[in-house]
């Protein structure tokens, strides 16, 4: 039989239907092949056990007629979605061991519509990163390589086990999260597709938090289509969650219609950085060409506030960060050290439990909010984020989506930004203004750099209108034709 | 705005995380950096703007009053690193 991993979610839903092969079978072929790719370090944890009784229970209702939407299609789950009676630790020491009696409500929506859980997927500690090198398991490792070259690549963050996993084919696709940048940024660096959803559109429930007004799960996934299925699952209002919205989602595959004739794209000026690398100005202007040669008018507008977004993003984030991570405390779940009195094992399980980034933006956090720096930082960057979206919500007179590089770089190397924070920082760049605001955006591949590494392009849409987003990024990787694979090295 | 070694300890000591004291230097430096990056929003007017408290407008929910889970102490308790009859166990806090 061919290799059943090469099938995108869409194709192995209607081979399934037609019994070409069955959910045991194909669910089987991905766990073969997530044992050979260990060395990618996507998952931290797999579950191969219930993966298969999962399956054998979706070959029962496809043969029964009673198929539900991701029937038998094999999923890998971030690390920060709580699984229940499976390990969830925010790929952090201070969870150790943490099981949660609960499912996350997008992974509970997941699973109710017949998707199977290969695993949980390896990222940056409580999504604290833009490279997956802050993992208490380890950093994962780019399936792509440079042209001619042996050399690690990261595969982004926060979720590079969820990007790198759908790249190498360890999945079908894969929940990741994005608070300013996180499923975006993994995407564009491993040549895969990554759309963060309208603040709202997914239950935050049962996400391990990190900053809770920027938090939004997605997923990321081999194409556009495969992308549109997987968050239509994802997608609902809960109860359980106040800012998820209650609103109907729409059937994103069904906008997949390639027409977007009269379609009104924006270019912003301010997203033209100093340095940014010519190949990426390069892709940008190609991107806007595919979509004008299909009828979309292209036009310029202006973002003003665009270069405040990033610093003031790392004044919300870690404030936010602080206090939702003050419950690590040795007491109700995870890690322990003990001390001479409760205060030093807080101070001792903290200290133990934390890693180096995740203690810096709690740091940076609970300085911002201490008292006399409140209205200094914490209030003047919110007053920021209210400018930010003023920004947008002028530009969504003119036009109906904004036309973004995703990031200033390809994959970069193994600790190569690791010692200066700000660089790291600065890969989000493009992506953290559309979590300000609280904007859907998607990173769809344009094509390869000199060096063989892929390039993204970011659209930024209108609140709750991800449909017309899924259109615009279909177009642009119908044009992109980008078919490129990572060669198989591992 | 910038901060001492005294200010490191003390936010630390807020924050509840046990430092060592080769972590303080190394810190005061990086929150440093960090801090003086983000005084570039300090060019933004920002005279007659309210700060932004949520993203999407939306009314407040509102539910009924009234209990809709528990009696679940085991699931409650299951993950704690110390505990006893259904009771997490932490250090003496009181003499």
């Amino acid at each position: 039989m061919s290799d059943l991993t090469q099938f995108t979610i869409a194709e192995a839903r209607d081979r399934l239907a037609k019994k070409e092969f069955s959910a045991v079978e194909l669910t089987s072929a991905y766990l073969k092949a997530m044992e050979a790719a260990r060395a990618l370090n996507a998952y931290v944890v797999e579950t191969p056990d219930q993966a298969l009784a999962t399956a054998a229970e979706a070959d029962r209702r496809l043969a029964a007629g009673t198929a539900r939407p991701l029937e038998g299609i094999p999923l890998g789950i971030k690390d920060l979605f709580a699984t229940k009676g499976v390990h969830t630790q925010a790929a952090s020491h201070v969870l150790d061991h943490f099981k949660p009696p609960y499912d996350a409500t997008v992974a509970a929506n997941l699973f109710d519509d017949g998707a199977v859980m290969l695993g949980k997927l390896n990222m940056d500690e409580f999504a604290m990163g833009s490279s997956n090198e802050t993992s208490w398991y380890g950093p994962v490792i780019n399936p792509w390589r440079a042209r001619g070259s042996n050399a690690d690549l990261v595969p982004g963050g926060s979720s590079g086990g969820s990007a790198a996993a759908v790249a190498a084919h360890l999945c079908a696709g894969a929940t990741a999260t994005d608070t300013g940048g996180s499923i975006r940024q993994p995407a564009a660096l491993t040549g895969t597709v990554g759309i963060k959803p309208t603040y709202g559109r997914c239950s935050r429930w049962g996400i391990v938090a990190f900053a809770s007004s920027l938090d939004q799960a997605g997923p990321i996934a081999r194409d556009v289509r495969d992308a549109a299925i997987m968050l239509k699952s994802m997608a609902s209002h809960d109860p359980k969650d106040t800012t998820s919205v209650d609103r109907p989602v729409p059937d994103y595959e069904a906008a997949l219609t390639g027409d977007i004739r009269g379609l009104r794209v924006g270019i912003p000026k301010e997203y033209r950085i100093d340095g940014m690398p010519e190949e990426i100005d390069r892709l940008w202007q190609q991107g806007a060409e595919w979509l004008k040669a299909r009828g979309a008018e292209v036009v310029e507008v202006s973002l003003p506030h665009t270069k405040y977004a990033l610093p003031a993003y790392y004044i919300v984030a870690p404030a936010e960060a602080s206090s939702n991570l003050a419950r690590y405390d040795g007491v109700r779940y995870g890690l322990r050290v003990p001390g001479d009195d409760i205060t030093s094992m807080y101070e001792n399980s903290r200290a133990a439990g934390f890693g180096t980034e995740v203690k810096r933006r709690i740091m940076i956090g609970t300085y911002v909010l201490s008292a006399g720096y409140y209205d200094a930082y914490y209030v003047r960057a919110q007053k920021i984020r209210t400018l930010i979206k003023q920004d947008f919500d002028k530009a969504w007179g003119q036009v109906d989506v904004i036309l973004t590089p995703a990031t200033p770089n390809a994959a970069f190397g193994l600790q190569e930004m690791t010692a200066d924070p700000v660089q790291m920082y600065l890969n989000d760049i493009f992506t953290v203004t559309v979590n300000m605001a609280g904007l859907p955006g998607i990173a769809v591949p344009g094509g390869l750099n000199a060096e063989g590494l892929p390039l993204a392009l970011q659209l930024i849409g209108k609140p709750f209108d991800e449909a017309t987003l899924f259109r615009a990024a279909q177009a642009i990787e119908e044009d992109a034709g980008f078919t490129a694979r990572p060669q198989r090295w591992w | 705005m910038s901060v001492d070694q005294a200010t490191v300890r003390r936010i630390a000591s807020l924050a509840r995380l046990k430092l060592e004291d080769e972590d303080v230097p190394r810190l005061e430096g990086e929150l440093n950096a960090i801090l003086k990056w983000i005084e570039m929003l300090n060019e933004v007017d920002v005279s007659g703007v309210e700060p932004l408290t949520s993203v999407v407008e939306m009314e407040m929910k509102m539910r009924d009053d009234e209990v809709t889970d528990g009696h679940i102490p085991e699931a409650i308790v299951a993950n704690a690193p110390a505990g006893e009859d259904h009771f997490f166990m932490v250090p003496k806090v009181v003499e």
